[in-house]
């Protein structure tokens, strides 16, 4: 309890709302006071007094995601008045599924995480949503294996003449900072400091460099968009509802090695996203590559005290709840003409745990036979496992194409295990 | 483990770490924040909770267009002006033609004190039309509000608005439950509006759990308008087709009234003090918060090269007709008080009867092709 209110009063001294702390030390007469008096605006106390949570209850009849499925007003009740260490509320979660009733066809998730101990204080809220998102992974009674170990993949070559690139992604975030949709300025560049200094410390095949993208100039600003590289401040309503655009571009920016294979965001969606591609089929080099990247940047932030986010329940935490786990994506960009034609393709890719994406990215259509495959799961398997379903599922996806080609018939594979027992 | 990890990582950042990147900004808010100002700032916060960095979020996320000066920051509770006045009284300052923090602020809301205002000509002057805004007294504002304190703000509202008769009689439309015939009817009246779509205002938090609370009253002669819960607590509205400022006048100042008789009733007055007058989310909206203004046409005046010259000098604004940074069409011109603090309602709506009698005046000289010099004013 002491620990708690050092770390509250410390806090004070940011200034972050710390209504909370001041006002609950003399609840009573602000109370008391307000209504005695036609006076000025309540407390952060008094109005959490006169306001029950039934009356703070968002209106949820016409959404459809995630939170809005799970949020019940008996929930709501409960973790109205709680607040993370950092001051993060569940209203400030749920912003973001309140603001964007969702679409019809795609489920989002609907809230975000403020910093780590969000999915602890708010359990009551995130577990069935972690479950809805994740076919039914429990956080109350499974763990989440992790495995970065390379070395274990199989048959990760691909056969160049269908699949033209390969990409692997993740997220990290740093412990003890707080994540993008509440962090102060101090705090995210405080992650630009640490993630930049620890990069600068890798050498071969992965040295390479920082672009900034408040200070880049034109011409660095124009090849890295070249190159595909370059993030742009967030348009979508559901970032920009969730906070995470706040302050842009102060501290956000672009790493990559210097042959382009590892490239490192900072500061946008998450803490780091960090993504290991090149051209051509060779997912294993990619992984390989992804996992020596991501061992080493975490040795060295090691080496000065810091850590990545982690938990054995929950895998890396990310501020999407529908990127914990692994937060991994791996995918290939596939020629797929005449598979992509066969009205079995959309089972054979849910049996296999793929999706399909264009190659412009989530919600993009495919252009021309071109397909992003990717993994669908993100819980509840390791890197290792994910990676290696995927390289199966493309490997299965191109020998059904070869068949077609040959005038061959394919069948419908059975459905891949959920999680190991 | 995490406790650990907290208290190593935690550090009390210093005013350089958490001061915001400003060299590219052209705003109010950042032509005045320094980092002594903001050091000063940052520990403070108001009774809800609203901090420095919260008043500043729009600014710093807008640093502005080079020719047109944002204001940078916005209040989230009446407390606001009064915490955080180190920034928020030279912002003010600068806005608002040099009103210093010792000023007073004049409220006249009585129509009779008009002169005029009911002859201008309605060749010229299409329509007529006076707003301002209201905060209620109790309440958060909408940047920071909570959905219970925006519901309740809504209620309020309703109630005392349909306890209004005669020419006020009227009826609430709220957002999110009108019928498709009902949005298409407010529409087409040019009374509906939408989720804001500014970056100024959705960085300031204020298109939070849209459409949540808001809505529109209006009376069935439809010349009396009500915003609830959209860039302020109300937007109050009078209006008609003509020149007869001094109805429009009488009905905002009456239907103002009759509104805040049944506020205070409800020991939730409107939001006001002798320095500020009325206050609202927006510093550009202190003191009256009115906008008081005609379409007319002036398409020989506006061309002439003294136009934004006796403008300035009447102390007025001119706007194309689809509102603020919208072009004029057809030389049909917007024209409203420039004035909103320092000034009362009435000084400002004098201001508009006064200067559009001139302006049609010179307009009516330029088509009988002669010269204006002599008509143009002294600065007011």
């Amino acid at each position: 309890l002491l620990k708690n209110f050092e770390t509250s009063f410390t806090k004070m001294l940011t200034g972050r709302n710390t209504a909370v702390l001041l006002a609950s030390l003399g609840v009573g007469g602000a109370a008391t006071s307000y209504l005695m008096s036609d006076s000025s605006t309540l407390s952060a106390e008094e109005r959490r007094k006169l306001y029950p949570p039934s009356s703070d209850f968002p209106d949820l009849r016409k959404h459809n995601n995630c939170m809005a499925s799970s949020l019940t007003p008996a929930i709501y009740s409960k973790l109205r008045d709680k607040l993370t260490p950092n001051n993060w509320s569940l209203d400030q979660c749920i912003q973001t599924g309140v603001d964007n009733p969702g679409h019809p066809f795609i489920k989002t998730v609907g809230m975000v995480a403020g910093d780590e101990e969000t999915y602890e204080v708010f359990s009551e809220i995130f577990n069935p949503v972690i479950k809805d998102r994740h076919n039914g992974y429990d956080p109350c009674t499974m763990k989440h294996p992790t495995d970065l170990d390379a070395s274990k993949i199989t048959s990760g070559m691909f056969d160049e003449n269908y699949v033209l690139s390969s990409r692997v992604r993740t997220g990290r975030s740093i412990r003890g900072l707080s994540l993008p949709p509440a962090c102060s300025r101090a705090e995210r560049r405080e992650v630009e400091r640490v993630v930049v200094q620890a990069l600068s410390g890798l050498t071969g095949d992965l040295s390479g460099r920082y672009y900034s993208l408040g200070e880049m100039t034109e011409k660095e600003q124009q090849r890295l968009i070249d190159d595909h590289f370059l993030f742009d401040k967030p348009v979508s309503p559901l970032l920009t509802c969730a906070g995470m655009a706040r302050d842009w571009p102060d501290a956000r920016g672009i790493w990559h090695n210097n042959e382009k294979t590892f490239l490192i965001w900072i500061n946008e969606e998450d803490h780091t996203r960090v993504i290991s591609m090149e051209k051509g089929g060779n997912m294993k080099r990619v992984f390989e590559r992804f996992c020596r990247g991501l061992k080493q940047v975490e040795h060295l932030i090691q080496e000065r005290g810091w850590e990545f986010m982690w938990n054995e329940r929950l895998g890396y935490i990310l501020t999407c709840p529908s990127n914990l786990g692994t937060g991994l994506r791996a995918g290939v960009h596939v020629r797929l003409p005449k598979l992509s034609k066969d009205p079995r393709f959309s089972k054979i890719l849910e049996n296999l745990r793929l999706q399909k994406r264009g190659t412009g990215g989530v919600d993009t259509a495919a252009v021309g036979d071109t397909f992003d495959i990717s993994n669908n799961d993100r819980l509840g398997k390791s890197e290792v496992e994910l990676v290696q379903l995927l390289i199966d599922g493309v490997n299965h996806l191109i020998d059904c194409e070869k068949r077609l080609e040959k005038g061959q018939d394919i069948k419908v594979p059975s459905p891949v295990a959920q999680f190991k027992k | 483990m995490l406790t650990k990890w907290r208290q190593q990582t935690f550090k009390y950042f210093v005013v350089e770490e958490e001061f915001p990147e400003l060299s590219k900004h052209n705003n109010h808010m950042a032509k005045v924040l320094t980092k002594d100002m903001y050091a000063k700032l940052r520990d403070k916060q108001t009774p809800t909770g609203f901090t420095v960095d919260d008043v500043i979020q729009t600014g710093v996320d807008n640093p502005g267009h080079p020719f047109i000066m944002t204001v940078g920051c916005v209040a989230g509770d009446e407390e606001s002006y009064d915490v955080f006045k180190d920034l928020f009284d030279p912002v003010i300052s600068d806005r608002h033609g040099g009103y210093k923090p010792s000023d007073k602020h004049k409220t006249d809301l009585n129509f009779e004190n008009l002169k005029g205002g009911d002859d201008l000509d309605p060749n010229y002057v299409l329509s007529s039309r006076v707003r301002t805004g209201r905060s209620i007294k109790g309440y958060a504002l909408p940047p920071h509000n909570s959905r219970g304190e925006r519901r309740a703000v809504e209620k309020l509202s309703v109630e005392a608005l349909n306890s209004l008769d005669g020419e006020f009689k009227g009826k609430y439309y709220p957002l999110k439950s009108m019928t498709d015939a009902e949005q298409e009817q407010l529409i087409a009246d040019h009374f509906l509006f939408d989720k804001p779509v500014s970056p100024l205002l959705l960085a300031a938090g204020m298109a939070r759990d849209w459409p949540d609370a808001r809505g529109i009253w209006h009376n069935e002669n439809k010349t009396f308008l009500v915003w609830v819960n959209e860039e302020d607590h109300l937007r109050v509205i009078s209006m008609q087709k003509g020149g007869n400022m001094k109805e429009v006048f009488k009905r905002f100042c009456v239907g103002l009234q009759r509104i805040e008789e049944i506020f205070k009733k409800h020991n939730h007055g409107f939001m006001w003090n002798e320095h500020l007058g009325y206050i609202l989310t927006c510093p550009s909206n202190l003191g009256t918060g009115l906008r008081g203004g005609v379409h007319v046409k002036l398409p020989k005046l506006s061309t002439h090269a003294k136009f934004e010259e006796i403008l300035t000098r009447l102390r007025l604004q001119k706007r194309g007709t689809g509102g603020v940074d919208t072009a004029s069409v057809g030389g049909v011109f917007d024209i409203s008080n420039a004035d909103r603090i320092g000034s009362s309602e009435v000084d400002q709506v004098q201001c508009v009867v006064d200067g559009v009698k001139l302006m049609v005046e010179m307009e009516k000289k330029l088509e009988k092709g002669e010269a204006i010099d002599s008509m143009i004013p002294a600065q007011k």
